[in-house]
């Protein structure tokens, strides 16, 4: 039994990682990330194991390109003005439908946000989080709900 | 806040140019491309040495089962990209428009056993609107064992049209037999003015 053509680990699963990547780094930063996610994936994928979850793999690589971004975005000093501006919109960038909610989890700490992303953008149950993030099952439950708590806290505030 | 709904995306046009990109930079060893032709509808695959493979869809299982085959005897890293298939399109289409009689494209041999290759460069020295037989071939391949192995060497090429083994006939006049059924090989020897009879 030997792998699928990659072309069709791309058609089935770009919409999920591209998903992930605009909740996590908003829309401006998902393009040049989902190429990046599916190159780098491509590369790999002849010593991917038989057998594998293929999205979760696909995912666990987009979540580390995601953190790339992001360590990226916080080594560049921020002028306090911008700050409020980035919080609404996400690198500037106008947000459409539901991306405002995201802009918010965006400046959640990390560990909530991945999990938040990956549980509600790119839809992983908790079990599949622990094994992208490698933590505990409850460790990714916990991160969740404390994400959430402070997403209401920040809205009736 | 209410739920986290997941943000709306199409990342059709998005992954066609991760396709293309990785085409392009070796990142996928193999591009593919559907070709539209009077002979039906065609799989073209080819890698960075040349054209791998043309498969008559229908008659291969369809697109699928062609490129499951290519990643199983060559490599899984596959992507659709037509672009790297446009000198293939357009050597066909003019071939069938009856503009081309020979083509100028690289081949990659590599689904061919080194008997194989012989007997389909054997043929691909066939002239358009010219025909030979597989006794004939089978010399010129220098097949210890006569046609009947050379007849099977033909029956798998894995680029049909371009490596032009329809025009390999039976010894006695007959068409012998065709990797995409004989009303193909009756339509090829048709467009090259020598269809037999």
């Amino acid at each position: 039994m030997s792998l699928e053509p990659f072309q069709r680990v791309l058609d089935r699963h770009a919409d999920e990682v591209l998903r992930f990547l605009v909740a996590s780094l908003g829309r401006h930063d998902a393009d040049d990330a989902f190429q990046e996610t599916f190159l780098s994936a491509m590369r790999a994928y002849p010593k991917l194991r038989r057998g594998s979850d293929v999205r979760a793999w696909l995912l666990t690589i987009a979540h580390r390109k995601a953190i790339d971004v992001h360590r990226g975005r916080a080594r560049r000093a921020i002028p306090v003005a911008e700050v409020a501006d980035r919080l609404a919109g996400g690198e500037g960038m106008p947000e459409v439908g539901d991306d405002g909610q995201w802009a918010r989890v965006r400046t959640l700490p990390a560990r909530q946000r991945a999990v938040l992303t990956l549980r509600y953008a790119a839809d992983l149950s908790h079990a599949e989080i622990s094994r992208v993030l490698e933590c505990s099952e409850a460790a990714s439950r916990r991160a969740a709900a404390d994400g959430l708590a402070t997403l209401r806290m920040e809205l009736t505030a | 806040m209410t739920a986290l709904t997941p943000p709306t995306v199409d990342a059709a046009a998005l992954a066609a140019r991760v396709a293309a990109l990785a085409a392009e930079e070796g990142v996928a060893d193999i591009a593919y491309a559907q070709v539209d032709s009077p002979a039906g509808r065609l799989v073209a695959a080819r890698t960075e040495h040349g054209l791998v493979r043309l498969a008559y869809e229908d008659f291969n299982g369809g697109l699928d089962a062609v490129l499951e085959a290519l990643a199983a005897r060559l490599s899984p890293r596959i992507v659709e990209a037509p672009a790297r298939l446009d000198d293939t399109r357009r050597e066909l289409d003019e071939y069938f428009a009856g503009r081309r009689q020979a083509f100028d494209l690289p081949i990659d041999w590599a689904l061919t056993t080194p008997f194989g290759r012989r007997v389909l460069q054997a043929t691909a020295a066939i002239p358009f609107g010219r025909t030979s037989t597989y006794a004939a071939i089978a010399a010129a391949a220098g097949s210890p064992r006569g046609a009947r192995p050379t007849g099977n060497a033909l029956g798998a090429n894995p680029i049909p049209i371009v490596v032009p083994c329809h025009r390999v006939l039976a010894s006695g006049g007959g068409l012998g037999g065709y990797t995409g059924g004989l009303s193909r090989k009756e339509l090829l020897l048709g467009i090259e003015g020598s269809r037999p009879g």
